[in-house]
């Protein structure tokens, strides 16, 4: 005996246990699962909020790793009723003991004015651009949301903030910051590689914006063409979920320190001298910070970022690009961040050494609350340029 | 004899080298030895009051010794003394 396809579906329906959406919208936070069953473009378009996404075509062989318990309250919807209830009657020949069909799918749902949450979309091209994080179970399409949506601010488009900032804009970290006064000197270009020789005299932050473009059109650049000092600091770094030192003096590690602890965000900071690099991620509060690791700088005889230095070219690629791995995993959540440890490279030795970082509990800035922390504390200690300019 | 890790900037201090050995049952006496042997490192290493200036951070092997017992710290043959002043080189 042959019914037609609307006969079968309505069958279905009439042995079908339905729940209107006034009482799922009750459950959303009630242990039930909520699945959706319409087909991956309909998903994009908006799902209920907490729902999972179970496409009917794959319902067998997935909703085993969406719903464990064959017990569990399983609430299915689609487009209007009609293709989560035959989804319920293929999930109860699995055995699922409590299934439901949501009446009149998400268009009553909509109809109704309940709430409706709107993944953003890949494009195609972001698809097959960011195609390697997405087959990484860490990064994934949520991680590399994460990236999109993030906001990071690159203190120097130098030797370390180069290197950083080509690879955190092919990652398609959304938002990068550069901070730099400096104009491209054919000096740099044996260590900073987000310039080029014919832009030799051209702004650090133009050029940089320009192979930040070429590289990856997603990623918006602001640019500040300014020396970082007390007076701007909290106005620019504010609102950045990750800051990356690479800055060359003692001052504005201070101050930058003092800044970020006040506002709360980690500092992924980079010092680097001749073949030797060091590493570390300051996180306000979560671990050590700046001061708490180093509570003064050293008199300027001892502190060679003074004047001009040596430095192998490819000591600040190594060592930035160490800071974007460690931006990615701060933007993403994963992995083990270096926080409270404290990486030296030494290149000619290839080697690497870690030191324990710990909280100072007297730290002159981290062991208060950000609002105690005034504005004449901030990057307070001896004049340094005072002691630069003395030492030559 | 403890194995003394000698940073960039106290390289000229010591001759260039690397990495030094040096004597001494606690970490004040390892520096103390490598102060007597290597006399230009002595006011990079300690403040007028003996004690070590607050800008130098000395590790046995990965602890900072502020948190061990500081100069009193005890050193044994293999330990390895790490000195790290504060780098603040970016190559801008």
């Amino acid at each position: 005996m042959s019914v037609s396809g609307s006969e079968y579906v309505r069958r279905i329906k009439e042995q079908t246990a339905e729940v209107d959406p006034s009482e799922v919208r009750e459950l959303t936070h009630e242990g039930a699962a909520i699945i959706d069953v319409r087909e991956t473009e309909e998903w994009d378009t908006g799902h209920l909020p907490g729902a999972r996404h179970v496409p009917r075509g794959y319902l067998e062989s997935r909703i085993d790793g969406a719903v464990p318990d064959r017990s569990q309250r399983v609430i299915l919807y689609c487009a209007s009723g009609n293709r989560s209830a035959l989804a319920a009657n293929t999930l109860e020949e699995l055995g699922f003991e409590n299934v439901e069909s949501m009446t009149g799918g998400i268009t009553l749902w909509k109809d109704r004015g309940y709430p409706v949450d709107t993944p953003r979309t890949f494009t195609r091209e972001q698809r097959e651009r960011y195609s390697r994080h997405f087959l990484l179970p860490e990064i994934g399409t949520e991680g590399q949301q994460k990236l999109l949506d993030a906001k990071v601010l690159l203190l120097g488009a130098g030797g370390l903030g180069s290197p950083s900032a080509l690879y955190l804009a092919a990652a398609g970290v959304g938002t990068l910051g550069i901070v730099d006064d400096d104009v491209v000197d054919v000096s740099n270009l044996q260590r900073q590689v987000i310039h080029t020789t014919d832009r030799v005299g051209v702004a650090k932050v133009d050029s940089a914006e320009e192979q930040i473009k070429a590289l990856n059109p997603d990623v918006e650049v602001v640019k500040y063409q300014t020396r970082l000092d007390a007076s701007n600091i909290m106005e620019i770094i504010e609102g950045y979920d990750v800051v990356v030192d690479g800055v060359d003096n003692f001052p504005t590690r201070y101050l930058l320190n003092d800044a970020s602890v006040r506002l709360r965000i980690p500092v992924v900071s980079a010092a680097i001298l001749g073949f030797e690099g060091q590493l570390s991620v300051f996180a306000p509060y979560e671990g050590p910070c700046y001061r708490c690791l180093f509570r003064q700088p050293p008199p300027a005889e001892l502190a060679p970022s003074c004047g001009a230095n040596g430095v192998l070219g490819v000591l600040p690629g190594t060592m930035g690009l160490l800071q974007a791995t460690e931006v990615i995993k701060l933007v993403a959540g994963i992995g083990e961040p270096l926080i409270g440890r404290l990486l030296m490279y030494d290149a000619l030795a290839a080697t690497t050494t870690e030191l324990k970082v710990r909280r100072d509990p007297e730290c002159p800035i981290c062991s208060r609350e950000p609002e105690a922390i005034s504005d004449e504390e901030m990057g307070a200690f001896p004049d340094y340029e005072a002691f630069c300019a003395a030492a030559g | 004899m403890a194995t003394i890790r000698i940073p960039p900037v106290l390289r000229a201090a010591v001759g260039g080298e690397r990495e030094v050995s040096a004597d001494g049952a606690s970490v004040g006496e390892v520096l103390r030895s490598l102060a007597d042997a290597h006399p230009e490192t002595q006011g990079q290493l300690f403040g007028s009051d003996g004690d070590l200036n607050r800008y130098v951070n000395v590790y046995l092997n990965d602890e900072d010794v502020r948190v061990l017992d500081g100069l009193d710290t005890s050193v044994g043959e293999r330990d390895v003394l790490v000195i790290l002043p504060a780098m603040a080189g970016g190559a801008a």
